[in-house]
């Protein structure tokens, strides 16, 4: 190993990533805006997840609408009433999905109709029929969660949207980007010079690493201040399991730059494997109600432990040795994805 | 010049499925020579140079550098520029040659390469900015950035204008009077006969003619072609040991005596106020030798 080559590789590719004002710009852009947006759909304690229509209620003014529903019925939270003249008005919303339940306003008993097509029609229906029934004949008695601190959608979110966006900029930036010197002789040119291949590769590893943590602190600074973040365990802790992440993603990522001289085939390869990994990591949403194989699947995608260890100690305030598990598994993809990488890799082909 | 070769290869061939784009190739470069590879596209020059450069293995043979195969020192004592290479986006002049001089253990001063290659004015912009003559001076630049023993060019001058091309020749003779070793690919007959000691000519993957371009136009052309305008067809004389092609309005005539013949054709009454003369280049070796132009 040559470390003054490695160095003028990490400079080199680093120059391109921060003078590329576009690319870079959005690089900090694109998860800001997409924790912002959530922040304003879910940040609220006035989120509904459900749409019920009422009829008949005079115009459809949301003025109005409190005045046309049970008593019952107003105190639901995850409930959002849209009110409706008639009856055909109603079904003709609810046929199209525009709505999840149609009730009448005539009761009790109260009249209501549901789209068997619908998903959500059965459980907004549960719903509606636990708040109607009296409360000494219900079976289930209300229980209060109880927590010290409560965790917003928004701390659970964000480790994921950090996540995310490391995948992106590892996969893309590492595996896109060296396809395309390859194909337009970048490599080639590289290559008949005393440069090795292990050099090269950990100057890609090396620069993109510090660009990954650099584009993380300044979102993590950036969205703090907007939307004060609290951080249960340590920031240490949290950046060595980000940074262990970084590394297993980035050598995912040579894997995909190993081969090839395609932009179009590298870019479909990456979508394969970064759209699962988005959903099936818990970027978005958990996946503790899915089956089996699908949970046994993510664990095999290293996005998973990344946010695992990450929110267990950002939401959790879990230590180093709480994680060591999602330490060890990025550990080992790194190994893994690091000596498929270069077994693999060609500067031509 | 050194007559000690610098580079052999010995029955190198390169094979592409059923396609043998080097066929059982033999040659020996001389040490201090500028030795061209000329032929038409598709000839197996760029093949058999990247094989030399290491940059692709032969399917079969041999490549010395200095006598012995080439270990990894070799690609420190080489120069490459190659036909097409795109250099890292968002990097100025100066920083790319920084950038390559750090990757070689002996290196030329930044500064003495950019005014040898003329890179002064364009040192603070950025690679994609410059335009298609500097962007070839550049890449001389890198080619030359390690002080290489054995410097390689493959088609330097391909889309230059006429200014621009000689350009990079001045620069390229000023390498070879340093005594650098030069293999050249091209497929300009100018370009060869203004830079190459030896050239060969390359054909279907084989090496089909070899020498110096004076030799090889002595060799394979025979006298000078004259071209009249075409009116003058019915007082040229005839059985004079003129060949005469009608191509549009001219009459080519193919002479081996031009002072005999010039006489001759005054002597018919021909007014050689519109005669052209043409010298046989290394065009006409190829077009003897194979029946074909070099650029189709």
């Amino acid at each position: 190993m040559n470390f003054r080559r490695l160095w003028a590789m990490i400079k080199a590719r680093n120059y391109e990533f921060f003078r590329d004002r576009a690319a870079f710009g959005w690089n900090f852009l694109f998860p800001f805006l997409i924790i912002a947006g959530f922040a304003i759909i879910f940040g609220g304690n006035d989120h509904k997840d459900f749409k019920v229509g009422v009829f008949p209620c005079g115009k459809p003014e949301q003025s109005k609408t409190d005045a046309c529903l049970p008593r019952q019925l107003a105190a639901i939270q995850q409930i959002q009433f849209v009110p409706f003249e008639n009856q055909e008005d109603g079904l003709n919303k609810l046929k199209h999905h525009k709505i999840d339940l149609l009730l009448e306003n005539q009761g009790p008993p109260f009249a209501y109709w549901i789209n068997d097509t619908s998903p959500k029609g059965n459980e907004v229906e549960k719903l509606l029929i636990g708040a109607l029934t009296p409360e000494p004949d219900r079976s289930m008695i209300r229980q209060t969660v109880i927590a010290a601190r409560q965790i917003r959608y928004i701390d659970w979110l964000f480790p994921g949207i950090i996540g995310m966006n490391m995948m992106f900029s590892a996969l893309y930036g590492v595996g896109y980007v060296v396809v395309r010197y390859r194909k337009n002789g970048v490599l080639k040119r590289l290559k008949a010079t005393p440069l090795t291949a292990f050099e090269y590769l950990s100057a890609q590893m090396l620069s993109r690493l510090f660009v990954l943590i650099f584009s993380m602190v300044i979102l993590w600074i950036g969205c703090d201040l907007i939307f004060h973040f609290t951080v249960e365990g340590s920031f240490v802790d949290l950046i060595i399991i980000f940074l262990m992440g970084s590394l297993s993603l980035i050598a995912m990522g040579l894997v995909v730059a190993s081969r090839g001289t395609s932009e179009e085939f590298a870019n479909g390869l990456l979508n394969f494997i970064t759209w699962p990994m988005m959903f099936l990591s818990e970027v978005w949403f958990s996946i503790e109600g899915a089956p089996h194989w699908v949970k046994l699947f993510a664990q095999a995608l290293p996005l998973t432990h990344l946010l695992s260890g990450a929110r267990k100690i950002m939401n959790d305030g879990a230590t180093l040795a709480d994680v060591s598990l999602e330490l060890g598994a990025l550990a080992g993809f790194t190994l893994l994805f690091l000596s498929i990488g270069a077994l693999l890799f060609s500067w031509n082909k | 010049m050194n007559s000690s070769p610098i580079l052999e290869t010995i029955h190198v061939t390169k094979r592409y499925g059923s396609l043998i784009a080097v066929n059982d190739l033999s040659l020996q470069i001389p040490s201090g020579t500028c030795f061209g590879l000329l032929g038409p596209n598709g000839a197996g020059k760029t093949t058999l140079v990247e094989i030399i450069e290491d940059i692709i293995p032969p399917s079969s043979g041999q490549v010395l550098f200095q006598g012995r195969e080439r270990a990894a020192e070799f690609r420190e004592k080489i120069g490459i520029m190659f036909q097409q290479t795109a250099l890292t986006a968002f990097m100025s002049v100066y920083e790319t040659l920084a950038t390559f001089q750090a990757l070689y253990p002996r290196t030329m001063e930044i500064e003495v390469l950019i005014q040898m290659c003329h890179l002064d004015e364009i040192r603070k912009q950025y690679n994609d900015k410059i335009s298609g003559g500097q962007r070839q001076r550049l890449l001389l630049a890198l080619a030359l950035i390690n002080q290489p023993d054995l410097l390689f060019l493959d088609e330097p001058s391909t889309g230059l204008d006429p200014q621009a091309r000689r350009n990079l020749w001045d620069i390229v003779s000023h390498v070879k009077k340093e005594g650098k070793t030069i293999i050249l690919t091209t497929h300009y007959m100018e370009e060869a006969q203004e830079l190459c000691d030896i050239v060969a000519i390359m054909d279907h993957g084989r090496i089909i003619a070899q020498g110096s371009p004076r030799q090889l136009i002595d060799r394979y052309t025979e006298g000078v072609h004259l071209n009249l305008p075409a009116d003058c067809e019915d007082k040229v004389p005839r059985g004079a040991g003129f060949e005469i092609k009608k191509i549009n309005d001219r009459l080519m005539i193919q002479v081996k005596d031009i002072n005999s013949a010039v006489q001759q054709l005054l002597a018919a009454g021909i007014n050689l106020s519109q005669m052209g003369l043409q010298t046989p280049t290394l065009e006409t070796v190829f077009l003897n030798l194979t029946g074909r132009k070099l650029r189709e």
